[in-house]
């Protein structure tokens, strides 16, 4: 790749400024602290950092200057769904109302609607009979989705032993059901990248719990036989789940219910546009069939005729969060939910599919496996995927996700998402082609951080700012 | 080309043991394969094993992968060092990366040439 080429430059200061003083190394004001509260609960003084505002205002902003986001430009990380938050739900969010405590359930009807309006809507989007919100991840989804099915064997005086999961599937799949207490049966995909069908009936028994599936898979093909799947791990008295880390291919056109899932989860921060943030919070609502209903977490919340209620299931596993879920989470992915409507999920799903087979057409490297629904996996061949993504910054692209699912040589897993344009698809294309002749090792030569260390950063983690104390 | 020691034998799953010490680690193949390593997961003393079982695991920053043992028998010493000092097996993989000592009867395993048959 030429310089030329090499179109963005991301802010950087020299190196005597480039970054802010600490706030621990700034002048610190000691307060006397006055409570009604008991004195062994409470501090005499509270030492707080003494930093006018716009000293504190700069600091962030320069912080926010040296990172990337989806307000920066596309990215395309394969699997995460990274699609722009829309700022109003961000408004929303943050009106005085929606900060409710969540002790006040009582008073606070308005927030327990939204809730039950939230269970609806993603039990609709699902084609699922009942749902709880407090799952706060994608993975704690998939963890309280095991416990459930867990608790319906058990209730059936059934203990199964084994969770089947496909070798292209989330690594979280195989560490929820591992967490569980599960033995993880892991199933080759066939050669077309799907779940091979005799495989899966060769590997059921009747200590199969549960088969977990993602569809699309994160190779971005739809699992066509996965009616004959639902009936093969049905007959073998199993239950079938649904990661719904790809649910967006599917919104508004196809659902898991419809398809035999017993399980699903629903990652409001991919599908439904809550922001990922800095690793989270996120949300992972489960959506189940009504004979697992009473399994799930509590506090669900219903509507009866005096109002709208928190309530324990009959059956219920116990909590997995505190409180009621990540509720500003929930709140952005309702607001989000009712803003599109019926059609506009359909429209999202359509756009995200025809914006992914838009760019593989346009990237120049083989795409192995197809056609790609929301996403596609292309094959850096010779070049190192990790080269090739580095290469990718310096054009001003986040890069795909890379060397997964391990079926594809150097995978490079890429998801541009339906929120980004022609023009936008085209920078991304035009990123990735870029790289093709090029054989560089020193990029990315035009972010604030150059090459990280990765290998002393795994081996020697410093996880907080006491270990820049030590050097 | 990837060292093989002749007076070494080896699995197909990339580990190595010594039929004098009874030591185990993983190939040069397999080091330079998983890149550089970041954390190895070890077994205790006194914990026995199957051939074929898996004994523990090795995490590079590409990817996990589980070690299997090369042969039937009792963990007799765990090279503790590796927990600090991970790197140890990719810059000597058949000397200071040793992992663990078995206790072995005997074994059903490949010879240096075998073996580099399996490297392909």
């Amino acid at each position: 790749m030429t310089d030329d080429a090499r179109v963005y430059e991301q802010a950087r200061w020299s190196d005597d400024n480039r970054y802010e003083p600490l706030l621990n190394e700034k002048d610190e004001t000691t307060v006397d602290t006055d409570t009604s509260l008991p004195d062994d609960l409470t501090r005499d003084t509270l030492t707080l950092p003494d930093a006018d505002e716009p000293v504190v205002a700069r600091h962030y902003t320069r912080l926010s200057q040296e990172n990337y986001g989806v307000d920066s430009g596309p990215y395309p990380l394969g699997s995460c769904t990274m699609k722009y938050n829309p700022k109003f739900t961000e408004d929303l969010a943050a009106r005085d109302d929606a900060s409710v405590h969540p002790s006040r359930e009582e008073t606070a009807q308005g927030t327990l609607a939204v809730m039950d309006r939230l269970q609806k809507h993603l039990a609709r989007i699902g084609g699922m009979d009942a749902v709880t919100l407090q799952p706060p991840a994608g993975a704690a989804g998939e963890f309280t989705g095991i416990l459930v099915a867990r608790a319906y064997h058990r209730s059936n005086g059934d203990e199964r032993s084994e969770v089947i999961v496909p070798d292209t599937a989330h690594g979280t799949n195989f560490a929820s059901a591992a967490m569980a207490g599960y033995d993880v049966v892991e199933l080759p995909s066939g050669d077309d990248g799907r779940v091979d069908v005799d495989a899966l009936r060769a590997a059921v028994s009747d200590e199969t719990a549960l088969f977990m599936m993602t569809n699309p898979n994160t190779l971005g093909l739809f699992e066509r036989d996965v009616r004959e799947v639902a009936d093969i791990v049905h007959d073998a008295g199993g239950l079938l789940y649904y990661d719904g880390a790809n649910l967006n291919a599917l919104l508004g056109r196809a659902r898991p219910g419809d398809m035999g899932f017993d399980i699903m989860h629903y990652n409001l921060h991919k599908t439904f546009a809550a922001p990922h943030g800095g690793g989270g919070p996120g949300a992972g609502p489960v959506g189940v069939t009504d004979e697992l209903a009473p399994f799930l977490p509590s506090p669900r919340v219903r509507e009866t005729d005096e109002g709208y209620e928190f309530y324990e299931p009959a059956e219920t596993v116990g909590k997995v969060h505190g409180f009621h879920g990540n509720w500003l989470v929930l709140l952005k992915a309702y607001a989000y939910i009712e803003r599109l409507g019926d059609a506009g999920m359909r429209d999202t799903s359509g756009k995200a599919v025809l914006n992914a087979n838009y760019l593989a057409e346009q990237v120049d490297y083989d795409v192995p496996y197809g056609p790609p629904h929301h996403e596609f996996v292309a094959s850096a061949g010779e070049r190192d995927a990790l080269e090739v993504a580095k290469e990718m910054l310096d054009h001003g692209v986040h890069p795909p996700t890379t060397k997964w699912p391990e079926i594809v040589d150097e995978a490079l897993m890429t998801e541009p998402t339906e929120a980004e344009t022609k023009e936008a698809l085209d920078r991304v294309a035009a990123a990735f082609n870029g790289t093709r002749d090029s054989n560089a090792d020193d990029a990315p030569q035009n972010t604030t951080a150059r090459r990280v260390d990765q290998t002393e950063a795994a081996r020697n983690p410093r996880l907080s700012w006491h270990a820049l104390d030590d050097g | 080309m990837f060292e093989v020691p002749d007076s070494l034998r080896y699995t197909e799953t990339h580990e190595w043991i010594d039929p004098e010490t009874g030591r185990v680690g993983i190939t040069d193949f397999a080091q330079d394969e998983l890149g550089d390593i970041v954390f190895v997961d070890l077994p205790d003393e006194g914990d026995e094993f199957e051939a074929g079982d898996e004994f523990g695991i090795v995490e590079s920053i590409k990817a996990v992968s589980d070690l299997y043992a090369p042969v039937s028998g009792e963990v007799v010493e765990v090279n503790d060092p590796l927990e600090d000092a991970p790197e140890m097996v990719n810059d000597d993989p058949y000397g200071e990366g040793w992992m663990v000592r078995f206790e072995f009867e005997d074994a059903d395993l490949h010879s240096a040439d075998e073996y580099e048959e399996v490297q392909g």
